[in-house]
């Protein structure tokens, strides 16, 4: 059985969420932060006149949240039909993926990332973390 | 046309809207037969033409709809199955009551018609348990003999032919093999026109075959294709052909138009939707605004200035199509009081006061439930008995009064009653009954604050349900449903004098005026609906001063606690309110001042929904996109109000008070005056609260002044009666407490005049009894208070036990 998977990088590691359900990435836009919102809550931007929540995947990933000045890309995705828009480093491909490259998560994975990782892809040139995206927009 | 007339019409015309939704619900509900919902609606509907029929002493449909409830009560109740038999006699009687309405809107009475026969058929059905489920089909209705008039015959037909091809679908009519079917419907329309032509023709006997001829043309083609369709539940189809129908000769008697006539119904969610895209339009306009602002290009900029006058005169119009008077809710008001108070032995007159004050449809809408529960509420628990207001010299008649105006763009609507008021006593000890407060907490709460737990949910009185009030719709529901349409509600209220409700409700949902403000660069929109005024801090930052280190604002005599949005926000501190505003917002029957750094505009914004991790702070009501595109957070002043003020300012007063003793020469003194022209000065760190309240709540007990505060029974000492200068005689006063672990003594005086620095070797030798000295504040001579012997006068207690803490500074005078 074949997946699809947008791939997306942070702190170099490659991660993975069902194509199916990413609108479109993009090149971040002016937020707005929301004073008094948990770490993981990047802001809010307007999205062709939608007001979108940004999601700091890095922080929702146990690591150091994004800073004021650096430049991530929003991946959007649909949660319950409604945009959310994660922050990562880079923007990767769409790879397709086959069922024996699968694998559960190591029980070496950090305790942030094991609530949100359904699983690991092996590539030839390392390892691919596919994300639940419903878990990983979910601040 | 009178005025009843209009009553009448106004039935008519919701009348045959809910027939319309009763026959699709009818239908549906032969689809689900359980749904509760479904037949909840349609008992509703039914119950409401009863309700109102009963009330303009149309019997007949009154008597007529009577047993249809009953029938429907029991099928809601889940008494009785929902069988085709049953649809068939509901359809019945949906189909009598609108001829009777047919009738009533031509005539203006309900005419001669005799709907026994209906009547008979539904008895029937209810007395049969199973619900006609295994009856043999019923004979043709007497009423046959009455064909070209009465209703009943087509719906035999449309019986009939249910029952000759069972459940009739859509593939059996499409195919040929079941003429019958189309056979046999087909005549079902041509009787409608039949019936239709008689109506008509007794109003506009001009030309009568003209427009049978017409009308038959029309409605015949359409009606032959669908009916067999739906002849399972054919109603729909009938009625619609009857509603088609009459319009064509009502064109030629233009004399009279027919009630439908008169407006156009338009979907609500058209013009929802509608409004939705002038929403748009609005905030395209406000960022066009802001480009040729910037580009500065003149044709540009006259461009904008068009479009934008354009935008908001839409919007003005569109708004405007969705305006309804208040009277719409009102209208029914006085016959509510007046039932209300009749059953519940009150005497109640009703006073209103601005009916065409004009609202969102929908907004009318929401507030009617909080409404009538508040009315009710007023008279059940607010006005008392006859016998009552005479003992407290009050005339026996309650005054109740409805009051709605706008004031700066939304629309104010109050209940106020001359009743016995609410005693925040009682609501303090019932909120720890149930377990919503801590004796503690309640202890430190200030009479306004006590009556905002009304709000709270479950603390709707169950002891006091009566079939008027109380019947599980408490307060919370209330303020949720206003507080859900971008409005607030608050009470005030005089023990013994009345309450007064308050509903302040935004203009529209859609698009509301807000202010823009700029903290720490980041903008915010603060809804217009909570905004009082605005101050500009000076340089030597008159008006503001510091309660220990909480500061307020003193407005007007007032003292506004001051609340800084970047503290609520946690952005860096301001290092001075210098140059800052002060935005006074009213909030849950408070007011405070928020700080900003500036303010940017006044504009009109779009609340756009956010994300429930945004929404969940508790401090957002929703976002909206500004000129230049960028997303602006809604606050939601309530919530910022609850979340701010929590921190008790009381207590960080105290705190700091003390260190401030310690540290210091200089004191903050508080001044109020009393008796004639005098002035007394008191150590404000000793005080731990000031509260305005009406003289009434001083109440004698055995000789000594006594009043109820936040639960307790606390001492009163009338500071003017104590400094020899008689007493404090006014409506109302300022009241100073002071408190001491669980000690209490409050001191009344006219009024705060002012909260002055002092250095404490000021004093002069001058003093009397109960006074320290004197020192000369704004050039008025002030006595200073022995605040210790004061309180003594009343608690010779106050200061026994050795090892409470002391409150603050006041304790060395």
């Amino acid at each position: 059985m074949q997946h699809q998977l947008a791939t997306f990088k942070l702190d170099n590691r490659l991660y993975g969420v069902d194509v199916e359900r990413v609108q479109e990435a993009l090149r971040m836009h002016t937020r707005t932060p929301v004073p008094g919102a948990s770490k993981e809550v990047a802001g809010l931007v307007n999205l062709r006149g939608q007001v979108v929540l940004l999601v700091d995947l890095r922080a929702r990933l146990g690591r150091e949240p994004y800073r004021d000045e650096d430049e991530p890309m929003m991946v959007v995705v649909k949660v319950d039909g409604e945009p959310v828009s994660l922050l990562v480093d880079q923007v990767g491909d769409v790879l397709e993926l086959e069922a024996d490259q699968f694998g559960p998560p190591p029980p070496t994975l950090e305790p942030a990332l094991r609530d949100v990782v359904r699983g690991v892809y092996s590539l030839e040139d390392g390892l691919l973390l596919s994300l639940d995206v419903d878990l990983a927009a979910r601040v | 046309m009178d005025a009843m007339d209009d009553i009448v019409r106004e039935f008519v015309v919701e009348s045959y809207e809910n027939l319309d939704q009763l026959d699709r619900d009818l239908v549906a509900l032969e689809d689900q037969p359980g749904s509760r919902a479904l037949l909840s609606s349609v008992f509703r509907t039914i119950h409401t033409i009863k309700g109102t029929s009963g009330f303009l002493a149309f019997g007949t449909l009154e008597s007529l709809t009577h047993v249809g409830e009953n029938l429907l009560a029991e099928l809601r109740d889940g008494k009785r199955p929902m069988t085709q038999r049953t649809t068939d006699v509901l359809l019945k009687m949906v189909d009598a009551v609108r001829e009777i309405l047919g009738t009533i809107e031509k005539t203006g009475v309900e005419g001669s018609a005799d709907m026994s026969s209906v009547v008979a058929d539904i008895q029937t059905v209810l007395d049969d348990p199973t619900g006609g489920a295994n009856a043999e089909p019923e004979e043709e209705p007497v009423v046959e003999a009455d064909a070209d008039v009465d209703l009943d015959d087509e719906d035999d037909d449309v019986e009939d032919d249910a029952e000759a091809d069972e459940e009739t679908d859509v593939a059996a009519d499409e195919t040929p093999e079941t003429p019958a079917a189309e056979a046999e419907a087909a005549p079902a329309p041509k009787r409608v026109v039949k019936r239709v032509v008689k109506k008509p023709a007794a109003k506009a006997p001009a030309k009568p075959r003209t427009a049978a001829k017409d009308i038959a043309a029309e409605p015949m083609p359409s009606a032959t294709l669908t009916a067999p369709v739906e002849s399972g539940t054919s109603a729909p189809t009938v009625p619609a052909a009857r509603e088609e129908a009459p319009a064509a000769p009502e064109s030629e008697s233009p004399a009279v138009r027919s009630a439908a006539d008169a407006s156009i119904r338009v979907d609500v969610e058209v013009l929802d939707a509608l409004m939705r895209h002038v929403g748009e339009l609005v905030l395209a306009r406000n960022a066009m605004t802001n480009i040729a602002g910037d580009l500065g290009d003149a044709a540009l900029v006259r461009a904008s200035q068009r479009l934008s006058l354009i935008a908001t005169e839409l919007q003005q119009g569109v708004m405007k199509t969705r305006m309804q008077p208040i009277e719409h809710v009102w209208s029914k008001v006085p016959r509510m009081v007046r039932d209300i108070s009749a059953s519940l032995g009150r005497q109640v007159r009703l006073e209103m006061i601005g009916q065409d004050t004009e609202l969102d449809r929908g907004l009318l809408e929401a507030i009617k439930d909080p409404l009538t529960h508040l009315i009710r509420n007023a008279i059940d628990h607010g006005i008392e008995r006859p016998a009552d207001r005479a003992k407290a010299g009050k005339p026996n008649q309650g005054l109740l009064t409805l009051r709605a105006y706008h004031q700066g763009g939304q629309v104010v609507v109050e209940i106020s009653d001359d009743g016995k008021g609410i005693d925040p006593q009682i609501i303090a000890a019932k909120a720890v009954e149930r377990g919503l407060r801590s004796a503690g907490q309640v202890a430190n709460m200030g009479s306004q604050d006590i009556l905002q737990l009304l709000f709270l949910p479950g603390f709707s009185t169950a002891e006091t349900v009566t079939n008027v009030s109380g019947r599980g719709v408490g307060m919370d529901v209330v303020k949720t449903k206003v507080e859900s349409i971008g409005g607030v509600v608050d009470v005030q209220s005089t023990p013994g004098l009345g309450t007064t409700w308050r509903l302040r409700i935004p203009l529209t949902l859609a698009i509301m005026p807000a202010l823009t403000v700029e903290c720490n660069s980041e903008i915010y929109a603060i809804p217009q609906v909570n905004l009082l005024e605005l101050l500009a801090v000076d340089d030597k930052q008159s008006g503001v001063e510091y309660v220990g280190e909480a500061p307020v604002y003193r407005l007007r005599g007032q003292l506004l606690p001051l609340v800084d949005l970047r503290d609520v926000l946690t952005r860096p501190a301001r290092e001075s309110l210098v140059d800052s505003v002060i935005a006074v917002l009213q909030a849950d029957g408070g007011r405070f001042g928020l700080v900003v750094d500036q303010v940017r505009n006044t504009e009109e914004i779009v609340a756009k929904p956010i994300a429930a991790a945004v929404k969940n702070i508790g401090l957002y009501a929703g976002a909206t996109l500004l000129g230049d595109g960028s997303v602006s957070l809604i606050l939601d002043i309530p919530a910022v109000a609850r979340k701010a003020l929590d921190i008790d300012l009381q207590e960080a007063m105290a705190n700091a008070s003390v260190e401030q003793a310690a540290a210091t020469t200089t004191e903050p003194m508080l001044v109020v005056s009393v008796g004639e022209g005098r002035q007394v000065a008191m150590p404000l760190g000793a005080v731990t609260r000031l509260e305005r309240l009406p003289a009434s709540v001083i109440e004698n007990v055995s000789g000594a002044s006594v009043m109820q505060y936040r639960g307790k029974i606390t001492p009163v000492v009338d500071l003017a009666r104590l400094l020899g200068d008689g007493g404090t005689y006014r409506e109302e006063f300022a009241v100073v407490v002071c408190t001491r672990g669980d000690r209490t003594v409050s001191l009344v005086a006219n009024e705060v005049v002012d909260i002055v620095e002092c250095a404490t070797v000021d004093f002069s030798d001058v003093s009397g009894y109960g006074l320290l000295g004197s020192i000369v504040v704004k050039d008025k001579v002030t006595e200073l208070l022995d605040l210790k012997a004061a309180v003594t006068s009343a608690d010779s207690s106050f200061y026994d036990e050795e090892d409470a803490e002391l409150v603050g500074a006041g304790s060395e005078f």
